[in-house]
């Protein structure tokens, strides 16, 4: 099997190699391509190449789909910085399988980034984003990546990947501190590089239930506080409806001062005692 | 053969009747031409610190900086020609990552200096490659504490608990072994150190600045430029130890 690179080198992006670009690595891509001449789309004569290859099954197919999810990531921006919150649940399809993960990263001082999605690949994403931190570190100007300049470097990470039919299957979420225009930055960058900024953000499951409540509530120039009641309402709305959410969150805060926080895990109130909730049935016609 | 050379010193591949191989040697004077870097081993960490020799009143203070980070838990302090340091450091930020990209951890002490040796002396064995002019001191923190090293341009690495290369070397040398390697801290350290760039400094030389780095538990552990506040305090203490020299001399 050809080693899929981990390292980016700034010309041509990640794990992705132009032909011609190094002629030992075509040398191994031709002797793989030699041996399994037979399969048509990968002969010859094809123009692409795949991403990964294995040399009994041909394409690798299991990174087309995800296996262990963590689910919605919830952020806002309020006066002073952004707020994100998660649970810290990754599921296997539906299974509640392990329980204390934490979905948020943070990189640099500035800039915290969660994950919808795949755990497995957001693990790569974290290599890859821990090598861009560490030449930052070693530039030693006094100069960190922004994160606004993380948001765009994910944003071409995730849309090259999609380019070679072997998407990384997050969606992330961006949030930080803007040192140099002196603002809250929030981002949001989906599997197949769509992306976008925005006040408030919510990905997974989220944006359907927390949007149109953030859409609701959410003004500008709101306080820590009333930021984190929102979130928490937010958390609670999603917890309640949302199969794959667990209650155990995590909120992390970016502010100017930076750097910034992930917070302790939390549970918030939930109350299930609802009259409709006693006899599901009795509103339901056709239960049993 | 001209000028003063005996012969036998036009490649690395060959020796000289009585064993030299000059282009090595002569690597060494190139970095005796650089300007001071000395180091200590502390209790609590490592102090680097370098003379930076200012060639230009043109030039801008900080630039061209002799101090550099190779990975968060290590860092290189280098003299002689300032091209050749930059490649090393170069390397040994390859090797770092590498290492942690291919085992998932953080490169011991003792694999980054062995690997940089290795890369030094390869660079004395043909004739095609000139041998760096350039010495680094290494200072790094592992799982077994924190170590410094010398690298030398014939490949040689030694451990060391204090240590000079560049510029009045030997003068320097004889001013670290007073100090109590693996005693003091950090910060006492610095101004210990600034205070010997200081007093080697010739002043027949051009200007020059002092920078300091370190590795210790007040840099969380971080291969870090010493923050300005405590730099500049060990630079005027230096200055004025400097001062009271010269009056004790004068009187």
């Amino acid at each position: 099997m050809i080693p899929s690179r981990t390292s980016h080198s700034s010309s041509i992006g990640p794990g992705v190699v132009p032909r011609g670009a190094d002629p030992a690595y075509d040398e191994e891509v031709k002797r793989e391509y030699d041996l399994r001449k037979n399969i048509p789309h990968l002969g010859k004569g094809s123009k692409g190449r795949p991403f990964s290859i294995d040399p009994n099954v041909g394409v690798m197919t299991r990174t087309q789909t995800p296996y262990v999810t963590g689910t919605s990531v919830l952020a806002v921006k309020y006066k002073d910085g952004v707020l994100m919150a998660c649970d810290t649940l990754a599921c296997y399809g539906s299974t509640k399988r392990y329980k204390s993960i934490q979905r948020m990263k943070l990189v640099g001082k500035y800039t915290v980034v969660g994950f919808t999605g795949e755990l497995s690949d957001f693990d790569y994403i974290s290599t890859l984003l821990d090598e861009l931190e560490m030449t930052d570190f070693c530039q030693d100007d006094e100069c960190p990546r922004t994160p606004k300049e993380i948001y765009n470097y994910l944003v071409r990470v995730m849309y090259n990947r999609r380019n070679k039919f072997d998407p990384l299957w997050n969606s992330l979420v961006i949030s930080g501190w803007d040192y140099v225009e002196k603002k809250p930055f929030l981002g949001c960058v989906g599997m197949i590089g769509q992306h976008y900024v925005d006040d408030h953000v919510a990905t997974g499951f989220g944006n359907h239930l927390a949007r149109p409540l953030f859409r609701e509530s959410w003004k500008e120039e709101m306080t820590e506080q009333e930021a984190e009641k929102l979130l928490k309402s937010a958390l609670l709305s999603c917890v309640m409806r949302d199969k794959q959410m667990m209650n155990k969150f995590q909120l992390s805060k970016i502010t100017a001062d930076g750097p910034g926080e992930i917070s302790e895990p939390f549970a918030i109130d939930t109350r299930w005692g609802y009259e409709n909730y006693v006899n599901p049935t009795k509103y339901a016609p056709g239960a049993w | 053969m001209s000028g003063i050379g005996t012969g036998y010193d036009l490649s690395t591949t060959t020796y000289s009747p009585d064993g030299k191989v000059f282009q090595v040697e002569y690597a060494c004077k190139a970095v005796e031409n650089g300007g001071l870097a000395i180091g200590c081993k502390c209790k609590d960490g490592v102090v680097v610190a370098v003379e930076k020799l200012v060639q230009s009143k043109m030039l801008v203070p900080g630039t061209n900086k002799r101090i550099h980070a190779v990975s968060k838990h290590a860092g290189m302090a280098g003299t002689g020609l300032v091209p050749d340091v930059r490649t090393v450091v170069d390397r040994a930020r390859e090797e770092a990552a590498n290492y942690l990209s291919f085992y998932g951890d953080a490169i011991p002490a003792n694999v980054l200096a062995d690997r940089m040796a290795h890369y030094y002396h390869l660079f004395t064995l043909y004739w095609s490659v000139r041998p760096f002019g350039a010495s680094v001191i290494l200072a790094t923190k592992d799982s077994n504490g924190y170590h410094m090293y010398v690298l030398e341009p014939s490949g040689e690495c030694h451990k060391m608990n204090g240590c000079a290369i560049g510029k009045n070397k030997a003068a320097a040398k004889t001013e670290i072994e007073k100090l109590k390697f693996g005693e003091v801290l950090a910060k006492d350290c610095v101004k210990e150190l600034a205070r010997v760039i200081y007093k080697i400094h010739d002043e027949k030389d051009k200007d020059f600045e002092c920078e300091l780095g370190w590795i210790c538990e007040d840099s969380k552990g971080e291969f870090r430029r010493v923050p300005k506040e405590v730099a500049d305090e060990a630079i005027a203490l230096a200055k004025a130890a400097l001062e009271e020299d010269d009056d004790m001399d004068d009187a």
